[in-house]
């Protein structure tokens, strides 16, 4: 029989017994005891869900270095003038992301960072977030009207303290324009017109990086909100339009005009990397929100930013895209009080310049705050903001989480694949909105 | 079938002239260049690791370097915070690891060396729950972990969830099936005259296992270690669903910090990645002699 | 030894009271003859803690699953929260869900891959390395290495190989400057180059799977099989090979189980969009995340687990018969 068996149990039996006796593993299994209790003991001094009154718990998805450090120094400040600690807990956003649901049913912290519309009323919808306000009638005057409807609720209450904003705009580098002479271009024709001449000239006319399935989104926002106004995106959003119809098929029919000029490989590379060619000069023009500042800092003095062109001029560019990432307060806050507080001071003028001061590359949303250290991107960015009609949140933040991750994501790819099956696309997403917008 | 032959057990095999020799040569041509190959990948992200990222981003990665630096480890270190999360990652996977290994050396005891009615059905349980894929269960798993009270010395949230003991308890549930299977095969093995000796010496059950039969099991409790230390050590699910605070988090969610942070400098990311894999190439270089050995899965028998 | 430094003290089991649940030994195996009653609570113990933790923390939640995918739920509130509604789910996915058949297909080609080429090969490394070989720990470490590593390290490992301007390979084969090849950024091509880096992995495992099985092989056996003159190609498949079939049924099992699991390296990649969805990510995005739909996603789940149970039905019953017949 050719079996395996232990090298002859029966002499090994008799030396090697007695020392792993039940003493060592004995001793292996309390030291064992001994590790798994220690976390509990030593983590039992920062408890959140203790609902203490001298502390302050504060969820956080600002993992990097530069805005991690940046919160520090606003939180050290609201201790010093409220004498209340806070304890910070932060995650790497994308856990952050991925664990909302279950984060904000489970312990959340008092106050926990999240960002403005559809997405913050779907949670104060199902109840997992504290109504605000009596925080707005303090706050209220630091932020503008559009400011406060991204801010409130279905059910008319305010449920988000808007911190800071990193609008959309089309981004390119003026020395190089200027070396070949190429225009801003205003309407959607010229936008497509000076692609052609960048690729003629050997550019790489859009630098697209779609690998984490969402930059392209705004591209999709900006054209259908160019093509057929705010308040038909708006309702698509919501799934109160057919995705199948004549105006959404003229959507996709303006995109795939852009759709030879765009890098190759879009879904193969990160926003970071297509920035990289932008930044290089080896593409013309991108897509993006101002986190490619930060990206960028050495570069700032040769950058610069233009709104999205106009298509149909009964809407012209009225609307942009500005999505607002702030902070609200959870179901049951362990230090309701003290949370308020916090949030008090967030919303003040004081906060968002201690933020933009350690980390320089966004825009206060306070009106009050002091504006004075801005770079030249930031006050064009005040402007570019202010003189909008209508501000939108982006696409996975204006529509249904279930319907952003994974209809819109896989169908916007699915098209950039394949641009000449439109018809295929659309029926995907008409038949999973279908499924998802029940109500 | 296999009736033993009675033939002396062979060392090498009988010198075969020319001919042998040149397949020995072929032979070692052939694992040489093929383990370089398996090789490459990870010598390609060392190399990577060992340069200035000023320098990749003038020559391209594919180029000879400058110079070579071990700057990348120093900066993943502190930037990634390394030594908190192996420490949170140790005191997840080590407990884990003592905890399954004698769970399932419990059960494989049990099933392997007492004849109950349920035996077969008891060893299939776990067979089959180890095979099952995570997801299914990580949905009713979050909800019933929500819903486990803890005290407070256990698990500072005071419930399962958010806490190292849940993802330990996951682990030890979700691996024994895969151990107890492995075990019980080996365990039976070993001549039953062992146990039955203790036994007429008066030794209960306990005795029994712990002194005559978990001490001959440990070709195979070495093997199953280095493996589910792998296992355990490099998991992200249970975490990602299970744990709601950042400073508790295993090493994984480090690494996706780092590589989120510094997204296109691959030198430093690298650097990261090498640096939180070293646990679990270590421990199998370590016990990589009983490996084989006791992988016997109790299955070659004919 | 220790064992026998005890006085028997204890009564040397004298009467023997089977005890309830317990057979007398048959078929000439010596087993253990009674128990006393404190040895049943032992026993009962040690099978006992080990198996309400399993069933309570695997089985149950499975079973949860199942009930969870005939409802439309968001993940938020109670029980009461949870609409019912029986197949639609299911309809639903087969019916007008894009990714579902895609993925399907990826996961059966993942199979069909993972069962051909690395399995193949990790057979042939075990054979050679099953022998007195100078540096045969060097071969054995370097084809078993990747499967130790983290798949978030293997996935950036191999997008650093695929990298279409810095990877090795594009410059390796002279693409990087011109005609570019988008290892992973192609939809036709990335699920065949992502299954080159699982491969990677899994060869070293059935590597190891079958060098234990192959150490195990009494060696007389292999000697024989040699003197009988039969040259080796023939002796391996017609003697040794029929030897390991039992480590063939763990591999294959253990391979069908990689391919339908098969999950970090694709979500680590790329999070299984563009041409590497597969069933576990589509799972994994319904229920993990802000975007909960957990009656979709737990239906998916279920058809995952069928999936799953046909083969580990399978397996089982063919590990168990030859323990019946033992």
């Amino acid at each position: 029989m050719a079996r395996f068996s232990p090298r002859s149990p029966l002499s090994d039996t008799a030396g090697v017994l007695p020392p792993l006796g039940r003493r060592s593993m004995l001793k292996g299994l309390l030291a064992t005891a001994g590790v798994a209790a220690l976390p509990g003991l030593a983590a039992c001094g920062s408890g959140g869900s203790g609902g203490s009154t001298d502390t302050v718990t504060f969820g956080s998805n600002y993992s990097d270095a530069v805005p991690k450090g940046a919160v520090q120094s606003v939180m050290d400040a609201f201790t010093k003038a409220q004498n209340l600690k806070v304890t910070v807990n932060t995650k790497d956003h994308n856990t952050y992301q991925e664990q909302i649901t279950n984060y904000l049913q489970g312990r959340p912290d008092d106050v926990f960072c999240w960002f403005a519309g559809y997405r913050m009323q779907y949670f104060a919808g199902q109840g997992l977030a504290s109504d605000l306000s009596d925080v707005w009638t303090d706050i209220g005057a630091n932020f503008s009207a559009a400011q406060k409807e991204a801010s409130t609720g279905a059910d008319g209450k305010q449920y988000f303290v808007p911190f800071y904003y990193y609008p959309w705009a089309v981004f390119y580098r003026p020395s190089i324009w200027q070396q070949r002479g190429y225009e801003v271009p205003r309407t959607f024709d010229e936008l497509v017109a000076l692609a052609g001449r960048m690729k003629s000239d050997g550019l790489i006319p859009i630098a697209v990086g779609q690998k984490d399935g969402w930059p392209q989104m705004a591209t999709l926002d900006y054209i259908n909100l160019r093509t057929n106004g705010y308040e038909f995106h708006m309702n698509l959003m919501r799934g109160k339009e057919d995705w199948q119809g004549a105006k959404v098929r003229a959507v996709f029919e303006n995109w795939r005009r852009l759709l030879p000029y765009y890098q190759e490989n879009a879904l193969g590379r990160t926003w970071q990397e297509a920035s990289d060619s932008l930044e290089k000069g080896e593409a013309g023009m991108m897509v993006i929100g101002n986190q490619v500042l930060e990206k960028t800092k050495g570069q700032l003095d040769d950058l610069d930013f233009f709104a999205f062109p106009e298509i149909d001029p009964a809407h012209g560019v009225d609307t942009v895209e500005a999505p607002i990432d702030g902070f609200m307060l959870s179901r049951k806050p362990g230090n309701p009080d003290g949370a308020k507080k916090l949030l008090r001071f967030l919303g003040g003028a004081e906060a968002p310049v201690l933020y933009t001061k350690a980390n320089p590359s966004v825009i206060a949303t306070n009106a009050q705050a002091d504006t004075s250290g801005y770079n030249k991107l930031q006050r064009k960015y005040i402007d570019f903001v202010g003189q909008a009609k209508h501000l939108t949140q982006f696409l996975d933040r204006d529509t249904d989480p279930r319907f952003a991750s994974d209809a819109a994501t896989n169908g916007i790819n699915a098209f950039l694949n394949n641009p000449n099956d439109i018809d295929s696309v659309l029926k995907g997403l008409a038949d999973q909105a279908k499924t998802i917008f029940t109500g | 079938m296999t009736a033993p032959v009675q033939t002396p057990r062979h060392g090498g095999k009988p010198a075969g002239g020319g001919r042998e020799r040149a397949f020995r040569v072929a032979l070692y041509v052939f694992l040489t260049v093929t383990s370089l190959i398996w090789l490459a990948p990870l010598l390609w992200a060392v190399y990577t690791s060992l340069r200035d990222y000023e320098d990749t981003a003038r020559n391209g990665y594919f180029s000879l370097p400058e110079s070579l630096t071990l700057d990348n480890f120093g900066k993943a270190w502190t930037q990634a915070e390394l030594p908190h999360y192996y420490l949170n990652t140790l005191l997840i996977t080590i407990p884990a690891l003592v905890l399954v290994l004698l769970f399932s050396s419990l059960v494989a005891f049990g099933v392997s060396r007492f004849n109950f009615r349920f035996n077969l059905a008891l060893l299939m349980l776990f067979t089959a729950g180890n095979l099952l894929p995570q997801q299914v269960i990580v949905v009713p798993l979050y909800r019933l972990y929500l819903l486990t009270p803890v005290p407070e010395w256990l698990s500072d949230s005071g419930l399962l969830l958010d806490s190292q003991l849940g993802i330990v308890l996951i682990h030890v549930a979700f691996q024994s099936g895969f151990c107890t299977f492995v075990l019980s095969n080996f365990m039976k093995t070993i001549p039953f005259e062992l146990s039955e000796a203790a036994r007429v010496d008066g030794a209960g059950v306990l005795r029994q296992y712990w002194q005559v039969v978990l001490p001959l099991c440990r070709p195979a409790l070495a093997a199953l270690a280095t493996l589910e230390f792998t296992w355990i050590y490099n998991d992200f699910m249970w975490a990602l669903v299970l744990i709601q605070t950042g400073d508790k988090m295993p090493i994984t969610s480090a690494l996706a910090n780092l590589s989120g942070q510094y997204f296109t400098d691959y030198n430093l990311v690298a650097a990261g990645s090498l640096l939180a894999a070293l646990p679990t190439v270590l421990v199998f270089l370590v016990l990589q002699r009983q490996f084989v050995g006791g992988l016997t899965l109790g299955s070659t028998k004919g | 030894m220790a064992v026998l430094d005890q006085p028997p003290a204890t009564a040397p089991a004298t009467a023997d009271t089977a005890a309830p649940g317990q057979r007398w030994p048959g078929r000439g195996r010596r087993r253990a003859t009674s128990l006393s009653r404190a040895d049943q609570l032992v026993l009962g113990l040690m099978l006992g803690v080990p198996t309400v933790l399993h069933v309570a923390l695997v089985w149950l939640p499975t079973l949860a699953s199942v009930v969870l995918s005939f409802s439309e739920w968001n993940g938020i509130g109670g029980i009461e929260d949870i609409q019912w509604v029986g197949l639609d789910n299911y309809v639903d996915i087969v019916s007008r869900y894009p990714r579902f058949w895609p993925a399907v297909q990826h996961n059966l080609v993942w199979l069909f891959f993972l069962l051909v080429l690395p399995t193949a090969f990790g057979l042939l490394l075990a054979v050679l390395l099953d022998r007195k070989l100078r540096f045969g720990r060097f071969y054995q470490t370097s084809f078993y290495l990747p499967m130790v590593l983290s798949l978030a390290l293997v996935g950036f490992i191999w997008q650093m190989m695929y990298q279409p301007d810095n990877g090795l390979i594009n410059n390796l084969i002279g693409r990087a400057e011109a005609n570019q090849i988008n290892w992973l950024g192609n939809p036709d091509l990335n699920l065949y180059a992502v299954l080159v880096a699982a491969g990677w992995r899994h060869a070293g495992y059935v590597m190891l799977l079958f060098l234990a099985g192959l150490k195990a092989v009494d060696p007389a056996l292999k000697e024989a099989a040699a003197l009988d003159g039969a040259n080796a190609w023939q002796a391996f498949w017609r003697v040794v090979f029929p030897v390991l079939k039992p480590v063939n049924i763990v591999v294959l099992v253990v391979t069908v189980i990689e391919a339908l699991r098969a999950f970090d390296i694709v979500y680590v990649i790329n999070k299984g969009r563009n041409g590497l969805e597969l069933v576990s990510v589509l799972i994994t995005d319904n229920v993990i995340g802000e975007s909960s739909r957990i009656g979709w996603g737990s239906a998916l789940a279920v058809i995952l687990l069928i999936i799953s149970l046909g083969f580990i039905i399978t397996y089982l019953f063919q590990v168990f018969r030859r323990e019946e017949r033992a």
